[in-house]
């Protein structure tokens, strides 16, 4: 994701654009943004969507256009699929905003999802960062992340999945 | 189960969006999701087997995401790349569909006396729809010769393989009878497809091309 000086004012502008599921972080943040290509005031804007039904992508590409065209500049957005999204593209500050908003980030790499009956993991909780924690459920509020409690301080909260 | 939905509503769009890249002429996704009628879908007839007690749904997404791995996996390698991305993109969720059915039939199946006997009951009811996932026709064969698609007979050793790893932990077992039902491929579908298409494609037919 090479940002060039003619189109690092368009990078700028995406960062505006908000996760609108988790607003604390920016689409930059959860690295769907591929890549970016300016032609004067003509930009095309590639991202790449994180699970494959996830209907925050649709909210996510009518914000860009509208950011960049509040702006002045005309847009198209392209998906691609390849590479596949994974948690790794997290930024490390999109993980702590993750924390402090309350949702445990990603533990480990991707590598967790290759066994058929893969091992517990640790997730800290986000409030008292105990290791005590348990998984409730798979899914937790969406798709993308797994309900947890902690046993320490007792909260629930969410875990952003490793995916 | 929502959740799972969600995943295969995202990866059957991405299939059908590069249908209809292929297909051009101005094709979108919804013509194939909301303006096809049941003859001119097709499906295996496992996919359309209706929701019944949790444990037969999890019996048919079992039977279903065991193939849908392999199938998928295989897939990976497609000499299509965008039929290779869209296939690298679900494995990783097909991957969690897989453990979580798996997981359920050996809690259900080596369960509780009733639990088991229904488990049971939904296998043996079931089973006879996993034959038409192996059945190529002349385009899946085509395809597997051009190194696009997947060739059925190289997975089966697999899906049977984990079918039996699963079953037997489960402490269920395969109907003797080795009959297969068929024709979701050709075509030739179970009444559920109808209720199914009825309830999907209800806005397009109440009002013909309406839009957001």
């Amino acid at each position: 994701m090479v940002q060039t000086g003619e189109n690092t004012d368009v990078w700028k502008l995406l960062e505006q654009v908000a996760d609108p599921e988790v607003p604390v972080l920016t689409i930059l943040d959860l690295g769907v943004v591929r890549a970016v290509a300016v032609d004067g005031k003509h930009v095309e804007v590639t991202i790449t969507p994180t699970y494959s039904g996830c209907p925050a992508m649709n909210v996510i590409e009518i914000d860009i256009k509208a950011i960049l065209q509040e702006n002045g500049y005309e847009s198209t957005v392209k998906t691609v699929l390849s590479p596949a999204w994974t948690t790794d593209w997290l930024s490390e500050d999109g993980k702590r905003k993750l924390k402090e908003y309350g949702i445990a980030p990603p533990v480990e790499s991707t590598s967790d999802k290759g066994a058929l009956f893969s091992e517990e993991r640790e997730v800290p909780c986000p409030q008292c960062d105990s290791l005590d924690t348990v998984q409730v459920s798979q899914f937790g509020s969406t798709a993308c992340k797994s309900l947890y409690k902690c046993n320490t301080c007792l909260e629930p909260f969410d875990y952003f999945k490793c995916h | 189960m929502t959740n799972i939905a969600l995943d295969l509503v995202g990866q059957s769009r991405n299939y059908y969006q590069l249908a209809a890249e292929i297909k051009g002429e101005g094709a979108t996704e919804d013509d194939f999701a909301y303006l096809r009628d049941v003859y001119a879908f097709k499906n295996v007839l496992l996919t359309e087997q209706p929701n019944g007690h949790f444990g037969e749904t999890m019996t048919r997404q079992f039977f279903f995401d065991v193939f849908n791995f392999y199938f998928t996996s295989e897939l990976t390698k497609s000499s299509n790349e965008q039929l290779a991305a869209i296939a690298s993109k679900s494995l990783k969720e097909i991957t969690y569909h897989l453990k979580f059915s798996s997981e359920w039939m050996i809690r259900l199946g080596d369960g509780t006396e009733e639990s088991h006997a229904k488990m049971q009951q939904a296998v043996d009811d079931l089973w006879m729809y996993t034959g038409e996932l192996f059945l190529a026709d002349e385009l899946d064969r085509e395809m597997a010769e051009n190194g696009v698609g997947v060739k059925l007979e190289k997975i089966k050793p697999y899906f049977d393989k984990k079918v039996a790893e699963i079953l037997t932990q489960a402490t269920l077992t395969i109907p003797e009878t080795g009959w297969m039902q068929k024709g979701g491929k050709t075509g030739q579908h179970s009444e559920h497809l109808g209720f199914i298409l009825a309830e999907l494609q209800f806005l397009q037919r109440a009002y013909p091309g309406a839009k957001w």
